[in-house]
């Protein structure tokens, strides 16, 4: 009798002592907390302040052209009188947009080509194979070949990356599925007679979820990288609608005489990816601590 | 070694032949054809219809493939529509320059990325380390033509050191050649340099603590003779692995810092026929950029295989 009353007492103890070391391991990762706050409030100003503001990103003001930053435009202007400011945060709406769609759709196929390709051997040559010369082709002229045929529009910019990205992805989930594959309880429960789709499903897929994640915020942010260079070329999302790289490639025909729209832009670019990786670095050594301790070796 | 070399290459058949596929597919897929590319909007559907089946595009999907996959050997990659020359020509007139930057950025980025990556690993955990660590972080966060734009503003424009933009070919005698292309190479190194750095030093921190490193300083070999002749040798195949790697990116780098210092080369073609949808040619340049980064992967793991004699052998 006793012990069964001690049981639960012992079980919170466990679990409160289980969120102190989750704690005290968050806290050794300054890396992880400072990408996530970063990146917080760069989704935060990007989502708030256009909603809030009545600035209209595509106003021309004539009398207005490449005015440095002052009080009334504080990123200053652009070569047809548009606010600058308010361009680069709905440049971030679709930045963010591109990188998070990428990084969802590319996340989800990759998922089920990498998990079924680790277990039928036969859909594992064929994915492999076609996996193998997707990454053969440079990522960003794989896009821009595609954006060619496709035409500029926002979804085809997410339809090429996404085919750009899924490979890797598959890659990273396929290699952590086998080595779950292997496992005794899998093996237990195909023993027992559990379906292909429950084994997969239920029991492959929760080991494959932590690399998915750390995978997922370095496609975000390689997306965006490769959002700006794709409409830097005029490949990617099409003006007057504002992104990084369209902003920055109308800029390069002012860069000399106004630094502040490679500036801002550009700034506000770095920031975005940084923070990403960072929260990447972080999570895959707040998610495998062996990893960090490997790495400070 | 012979053995190995060709099963390296036997292993590249299923890969080109993907590789082919999709390269064809993105000319195939164009919805309506790739006249609709190439005609714009004011086109007429017929004459959409006319220059479709002029190009071959009515034919059955396997009939079309094996016709340009033999026109791809035979070297017959399509005709370039506004510049009115065969896809093949129009490259190699354009190959040049860009050539020149890769080869002097990859030059660049070697020079920056194995001393501070040896010197961050051999002094891990200190401040210098630490500033590698950051500084190369930033690196990958910057695209290249970002950084072209920025190193352009401070050296071209606010020091005046260099010329803002523009090319001069070989012709014009190799200190000129070097001079304009100083700035964009300079910007795609260091954007290189950034993850060859980190990648060194990863690689340099794996073999530092093998036992025998331990062994040559406990035989009381000079620390130097230790880190170049024992070191640096053992993580010679990571390193020269990461720089074949890369290659890809440091080519659609070039591509893209082109195009802001007006140098003309396959990023200039490439974005001219982008703005033209000039489809041929864009899947020309795609192609004969995945041919070379395939073939450099290739010389990487054949050097590799030299290098490291384990390899040969061992798993594959």
């Amino acid at each position: 009798m006793s012990k069964n009353k001690r049981a639960p007492a012992m079980g919170a103890a466990i679990v409160r002592e289980q969120r102190l070391l989750r704690r005290a391991r968050l806290l050794n990762n300054p890396g992880l907390i400072i990408g996530a706050v970063v990146f917080l409030l760069i989704v935060l100003a990007a989502l708030i302040i256009p909603a809030v503001s009545s600035v209209d990103p595509n106003a021309m003001e004539v009398t207005q052209r490449l005015k440095p930053p002052s009080a009334q435009h504080i990123f200053g202007t652009d070569e047809f009188g548009r606010d600058l400011f308010i361009r680069v945060l709905y440049g971030a709406r679709s930045s963010l947009v591109v990188g998070g769609a990428v990084a969802v759709f590319s996340c989800l196929l990759g998922t089920i080509i990498g998990v079924y390709a680790s277990y039928f051997k036969v859909l594992d040559h064929i994915l492999m194979r076609i996996c193998d010369g997707l990454i053969a082709i440079p990522g960003i002229l794989l896009a821009i070949a595609l954006m060619a045929a496709l035409g500029a529009s926002n979804w085809n910019v997410i339809l090429a990356l996404t085919i750009v990205y899924t490979p890797s992805v598959a890659r990273v989930v396929r290699s952590s599925a086998l080595v779950t594959k292997n496992q005794t309880y899998v093996e237990a429960a195909k023993v027992q007679g559990a379906t292909n789709g429950r084994i997969l499903w239920k029991l492959i897929l929760p080991s494959v979820i932590s690399p998915l994640t750390v995978q997922a915020s370095y496609i975000f942010a390689q997306a965006i990288l490769s959002e700006a260079s794709l409409s830097f070329l005029g490949a990617g999302i099409p003006a007057p609608a504002a992104s990084w790289g369209n902003i920055l490639q109308a800029s390069k025909q002012v860069v000399q005489k106004a630094s502040w729209t490679v500036i801002f832009p550009g700034g506000a670019l770095i920031l975005c990816v940084l923070s990403l990786s960072l929260l990447g670095d972080g999570l895959r050594d707040y998610l495998d601590p062996r990893t960090a301790g490997r790495r400070r070796k | 070694m012979l053995s190995y070399i060709l099963k390296r290459i036997l292993s590249l058949l299923p890969v080109l032949f993907v590789v082919s596929v999709v390269i064809f597919l993105v000319v195939y897929l164009i919805p309506g054809g790739p006249a609709t590319a190439m005609l714009g909007l004011e086109a007429s559907a017929q004459q959409i219809e006319e220059l479709n089946a002029q190009l071959g595009f009515d034919r059955p999907f396997l009939v079309q493939y094996a016709d340009w996959l033999a026109g791809v050997f035979r070297g017959d990659w399509g005709q370039s529509y506004f510049l009115d020359v065969p896809v093949l020509t129009a490259i190699a007139e354009y190959f040049g320059p860009t050539l020149s930057l890769a080869i002097l950025a990859q030059v660049v980025s070697l020079v920056f990325a194995i001393p501070m990556g040896m010197l961050a690993a051999y002094k891990r955990g200190t401040a210098v380390d630490l500033a590698t660590v950051s500084i190369s972080l930033l690196g990958t966060a910057i695209p290249g033509f970002l950084l072209s734009m920025f190193f352009m503003l401070f050296f071209g424009v606010y020091l005046q050191w260099l010329p803002v933009a523009g090319y001069a070919p070989m012709a014009q005698g190799l200190g000129e050649h070097l001079r304009y292309l100083a700035l964009p190479a300079l910007s795609l190194g260091v954007v290189q340099a950034a993850y060859i750095t980190r990648m060194t030093r990863s690689a340099l921190l794996d073999v530092l603590y093998k036992n025998y490193i331990r062994t040559a300083r406990a035989k009381g070999l000079r620390e130097s003779a230790i880190l170049f002749g024992q070191a640096l040798k053992n993580a010679a195949p990571t390193i020269l692995t990461v720089v074949g790697q890369s290659f890809g990116s440091l080519v659609t780098g070039t591509i893209v810092t082109e195009t802001i210092f007006n140098i003309p080369g396959l990023g200039m073609l490439t974005m001219s026929s982008i703005n033209q949808r000039d489809v041929f040619v864009i899947q020309g340049v795609v192609l004969f950029v995945t041919v070379i980064y395939v073939l450099v992967n290739l010389a990487v793991d054949i050097l590799y295989g030299l290098v490291d004699p384990r390899i040969q052998l061992g798993r594959q």
